[in-house]
């Protein structure tokens, strides 16, 4: 019983980690109806940007913030120079463009900071805890800390400030936004700069968490997160949230438990091909 | 000719009867696909699995294995008919997942030792090898692009351009999206399932890891790089995509980010392939040849 309590923890650890990524790809398919593949390429970057920050600095926040600064800053660089301009082609061009971009970062960071997996000794602040016998790490702590932190910041940005407004406003018609007042293509790039920082946070912690950054860590990801939004509803941020924590319980715990015979990584899109059969809408998504 | 252009011709004419195949896909009925190494791969398995464990001939396995590929592809064609674009997408990269992990997992197929010993293939008691495999692959090649020239000519195929440009309408004048989809469906992967025959007899030794999704990616590719849609674009792209790591081979190190910026940049700057409508490919040869069609 108390193992189990224990892989559950790390379950919605993990599941905590897929939803920071998964964040970000919801908010810009929301926005901009694009599959951005190479989100997960932001967030390889974000491990790196700081992991050089934390070795320079020593300094973990400074880290955190540098990385932020930086994965804000390539977000919107493609946004402006890959997508827009592709936003009047048909869906697949823009997505072609984004594996490729996730690609040539892959072997951008393979080439700078070398094939090797580099390790992160960071040590996060957060306390560990033993209740009635169950461990829950500092790792752990920090996980959940950091995650509903950054949700929650998420969710009064979105939902209580004028930005938040824009933002929803140009996600249901830019056309209408723009008669409006809105200027949407600033509203787009904000989504980016957020999201992509988002994920530089998430890549910072995976970094720490499993204290490895290498140049092919977003592959998994890249491809996982968009089961994860199909899952959740496209478009979805609560529900990419939702979708994010179940499979990373149900990854954690099949594999501990059950005797399936196929890989943890393969059990995403099997979620999602079975959500696609029976509620192609997606867990919390409208039609 | 040299062994080492010999093979490399070979692959290339393999990867240009799936691009062809994966063209009929995406190109003619609009139907984006991201797993179509799947398919390739389900036609290896196939021809591996029925010449190692049954002992069959490549002349006799090989409608099997076509009518095999053809008849999952029908299958994993349904869900495609309940999603569109994104969704549809997404979920051909699910099923590259999941039939890549199947292969790698049960021990039917080999699991992750894969499967040796495939034998040659036989013509008249002719084992071809070298230059006439080679010749194979590229009559194989001749007549896949001879079924796609038909298709575009045929009823068949002009209702799938139909449905490719806008579907409600072609619905409206009495073209089923669901028999035309799942008809382009079925050719598409039934010519994956030769290319996939093919490169198991050639290389006669398969691995799960040969039929992953960075290889969708590459087939797409091709078919994007060369003009999607066209006759002639998915076998340019082939050939490009597969001469141009062997020109950069100095370079190796940074040949990877140098074909994936390329990637970037054809798809940003000239999205409808280099013999696509109004590329700067076609303009030229349209300016070259007076009157002819490009």
């Amino acid at each position: 019983m108390q193992l189990f309590i224990e892989q559950l923890l790390n379950g919605i650890a993990t599941g905590s980690i897929y939803a920071l990524v998964t964040l970000g790809l919801a908010l810009v398919y929301g926005i901009m109806r694009i599959l951005h593949v190479a989100h997960a390429a932001v967030y390889s970057i974000g491990a790196y940007a700081g992991l050089l920050f934390f070795n320079l600095t020593s300094s973990l926040l400074l880290a955190v913030l540098g990385s932020m600064a930086v994965c804000s800053l390539v977000g919107v660089s493609i946004e402006r120079f890959v997508y827009f301009p592709l936003l009047k082609h048909p869906p697949f061009v823009p997505l072609i463009a984004s594996i490729a971009i996730l690609l040539s970062v892959e072997e951008l960071c393979r080439l700078i900071a070398g094939p090797q997996i580099l390790t992160f000794p960071a040590e996060l602040p957060f306390p560990e805890f033993r209740i009635a016998g169950v461990k829950v790490t500092s790792t752990v702590t920090a996980v959940y800390c950091i995650t509903a932190a950054v949700l929650g910041l998420l969710w009064i940005v979105t939902t209580k400030t004028e930005l938040g407004l824009a933002m929803r406003a140009a996600s249901q018609d830019m056309a209408v936004a723009d008669a409006m007042g809105i200027n949407s293509h600033l509203i787009v790039s904000v989504t980016f700069a957020i999201g992509s920082a988002v994920a530089a946070v998430a890549g910072v912690l995976v970094g720490i968490y499993f204290n490895q950054v290498y140049p092919t860590m977003g592959a998994v990801p890249a491809y996982k997160t968009l089961a994860l939004i199909v899952v959740g509803g496209l478009g979805s941020v609560p529900g990419a949230v939702i979708a994010s924590l179940l499979l990373g319980m149900a990854e954690t715990l099949l594999i501990g438990y059950a005797d399936i015979p196929l890989p943890r990584d393969a059990l995403a899109f099997i979620a999602m091909i079975g959500m696609l059969m029976w509620r192609s809408q997606g867990l919390l998504g409208s039609r | 000719m040299s062994g080492y252009l010999v093979t490399l011709a070979t692959i290339i004419a393999i990867n240009a009867i799936v691009a062809c195949s994966l063209n009929v896909i995406v190109g003619f009925a609009g139907q984006i696909s991201l797993g179509h190494a799947a398919f390739f791969g389900i036609g290896a398995y196939t021809a591996a699995l029925l010449a190692v464990k049954a002992g069959w001939g490549f002349w006799a396995a090989l409608p099997c294995v076509i009518a095999m590929t053809a008849f999952i592809g029908l299958l994993l064609g349904i869900p495609s008919l309940r999603v569109r674009e994104d969704f549809l997408a997404i979920t051909t990269i699910g099923i590259n997942f999941i039939v890549e992990a199947v292969f790698n997992n049960f021990e039917f197929f080999g699991g992750a030792l894969g499967i040796g010993g495939i034998p040659r293939v036989a013509l008249f008691d002719l084992k071809l090898k070298g230059p006439e495999f080679l010749y194979l692959c590229l009559a194989f090649l001749a007549v896949v692009t001879a079924l796609c020239w038909w298709l575009t000519r045929c009823w068949a195929g002009l209702a799938c351009f139909a449905l490719r440009e806008e579907e409600t309408a072609a619905a409206s004048v009495g073209i089923s999206p669901v028999r035309f989809k799942l008809l382009a469906f079925v050719i598409g992967t039934a010519m994956a399932g030769l290319g996939g025959a093919l490169y198991a007899h050639f290389m006669r030794f398969i691995s799960a890891g040969d039929f992953a999704f960075p290889l969708s990616v590459s087939l797409l590719s091709m078919v994007v790089v060369g003009g999607i849609g066209t006759l002639w674009g998915p076998i340019l792209g082939a050939l490009l995509i597969g001469v141009l790591p062997e020109v950069f081979r100095p370079l190796i190190d940074y040949r990877i980010l140098f074909y994936t910026t390329l990637l970037l940049l054809m798809i940003r700057f000239q999205p409808g392939g280099l013999l696509g409508e109004n590329s700067a490919a076609r303009r030229v040869l349209a300016r070259m040849l007076p009157g002819g069609r490009a």
